[in-house]
């Protein structure tokens, strides 16, 4: 069974959702990887603005490939989370609610997840041209000069996803 | 001598480029498709369904099966009467993997500075290119575009040879353990036994462009290959790191001779898009 669930996230249902859930995601998200996960940081070490407002928003760490002609964008899966770990914490003490990645997070991020309330979602890594189908538009934000890594606001219908670490820390991986 | 034009060369890159991104082949699906039906629990059973599908749909519409259409690992095997004319030869493989990554939609991963910069390329070059002269008149050129979720989760060690044959175990299964769900399973798994440090490496990548399933030569080594497989599918890290009899689809094993105070291995980890294309001319 899955849960179908509408983006941006609140304290409310994330409290209600628990590791091993399959979701289907409907709303905007953020696409954000290693190099955009620096510059944003850089920002609020700096006492800056964010270029968008993050609070109770979703991050997916991905780097599209180019879209083919007529398609919405290429093909885009989950690239390995741990990655963006070092710059988490500040995200989510800003607002950041939800993740979607896939592979194991810090104990850092975990705390922090139980701390601020998030919650991350796995996807399957290397179905990215499945996932693509769910991905309805996409608009470019900031860092353009970063290319594939620019951060950019997607629409999505039916983004399928597991919670992977749930806001109480439990996690899917732990066996 | 046989005269050859490396215009060839790049046309033919390009070619493998393309094929090897938007087509996993029948092998590595069929594995696919009879691991999910031996596959005993049920999340995993429906992520191998999905990643069939993935697979079939960018088969289909011809597009990469996987975002990160990676950094372009190129084998050549050249023969040496063989006579390369124009352009120089690494240029050449480069100037195919520009027109692949650009004219195929295929993703710009590639930056020019590893540690200050971090620049991209924006056509995927340089690629990595590794360079045999062999005996004859042909032309064998492998391409493995590798992604690298699985790439990071890869490691090295020297061994010592009292370390022996359990040693060598023990470390394949252990990196395996630490990369979790991180590098995309179910994996491939690539080893490199013996040589020098960078020697060793070299051959667990090499492993990694082995046909799936296809065993070494050597018995001993074959068999070191199937029992590893069997080890590694009792982890209960599974498709996507949700649990399972399937981590990994395949093992490949190669070894070169060593110094008598060294049993280096290598341990290169490939995701379950198992992407490699030949040619021989």
């Amino acid at each position: 069974m899955e849960i179908k669930l509408s983006l941006p996230l609140n304290d409310e249902v994330i409290e209600k959702l628990h590791a091993g859930d399959n979701v289907l995601l409907t709303g905007y998200i953020y696409t954000g990887r290693d190099a955009a996960h620096k510059r944003l940081c850089e920002l609020l070490i700096n006492g800056e603005d964010l270029p968008f407002d993050i609070q109770n928003e979703t991050i997916y760490y991905v780097g599209p490939a180019p879209a083919k002609p007529n398609y919405v964008i290429g093909p885009a899966g989950p690239t390995t989370s741990y990655r963006m770990d070092a710059y988490t914490l500040p995200l989510l003490k800003k607002g950041l609610k939800g993740m979607i990645g896939k592979g194991l997070r810090s104990k850092e991020v975990i705390e922090g997840m139980k701390l601020y309330k998030a919650v991350y979602f796995g996807a399957i890594g290397g179905a990215a041209a499945l996932i693509s189908k769910s991905i309805k538009s996409k608009e470019i934000i900031c860092y353009e000069d970063l290319g594939t890594e620019a951060v950019q606001k997607l629409y999505v219908e039916d983004f399928p996803a597991i919670v992977v670490i749930d806001s109480y820390g439990k996690s899917l991986y732990d066996r | 001598m046989r005269s050859v034009d490396t215009n060839l060369i790049t046309e033919n890159i390009k070619m493998l480029l393309l094929n090897a991104s938007y087509n996993i082949g029948d092998k590595t699906l069929n594995i696919l498709k009879e691991s999910c039906e031996n596959e005993n629990n049920q999340v995993s059973k429906s992520v191998l369904q999905q990643i069939i599908k993935n697979d079939e749909i960018a088969f289909n519409e011809q597009i990469p099966m996987c975002q990160d259409t990676g950094m372009a690992v190129i084998f050549l095997e050249i023969g040496q009467d063989v006579n390369l004319t124009g352009k120089n030869l690494n240029d050449a493989v480069n100037e195919g993997v520009r027109q692949a990554y650009d004219e195929g939609y295929l993703r710009k991963s590639v930056v020019d500075d590893p540690l200050f910069d971090r620049k991209n390329t924006k056509d995927n070059t340089p690629a990595i290119i590794h360079t045999e002269i062999v005996s004859g008149d042909k032309i064998k050129i492998t391409v493995a575009p590798k992604g690298f979720g699985s790439e990071n989760m890869s490691a090295i060690k020297m061994l010592k040879p009292s370390d022996g044959v359990e040693g060598v175990k023990n470390f394949i299964l252990d990196t395996v353990k630490n990369a979790g769900p991180n590098p995309c399973p179910p994996i491939v798994v690539g080893v490199g036994i013996g040589g020098t440090f960078e020697k060793c490496a070299y051959l667990a990548k090499k492993a990694l462009s082995r046909e799936i399933k296809e065993h070494n030569k050597s018995e001993k080594y074959a068999e070191l290959e199937k029992e590893m497989l069997d080890e590694i599918n009792k982890l209960n890290i599974g498709p996507a790191g949700f649990g399972g009899n399937t981590t990994a689809l395949s093992v490949h094993i190669e070894y070169f001779p060593t110094h008598i105070a060294g049993l280096p291995v290598a341990v290169n980890i490939c995701c379950h898009a198992y992407r490699h294309d030949s040619i021989i001319f």
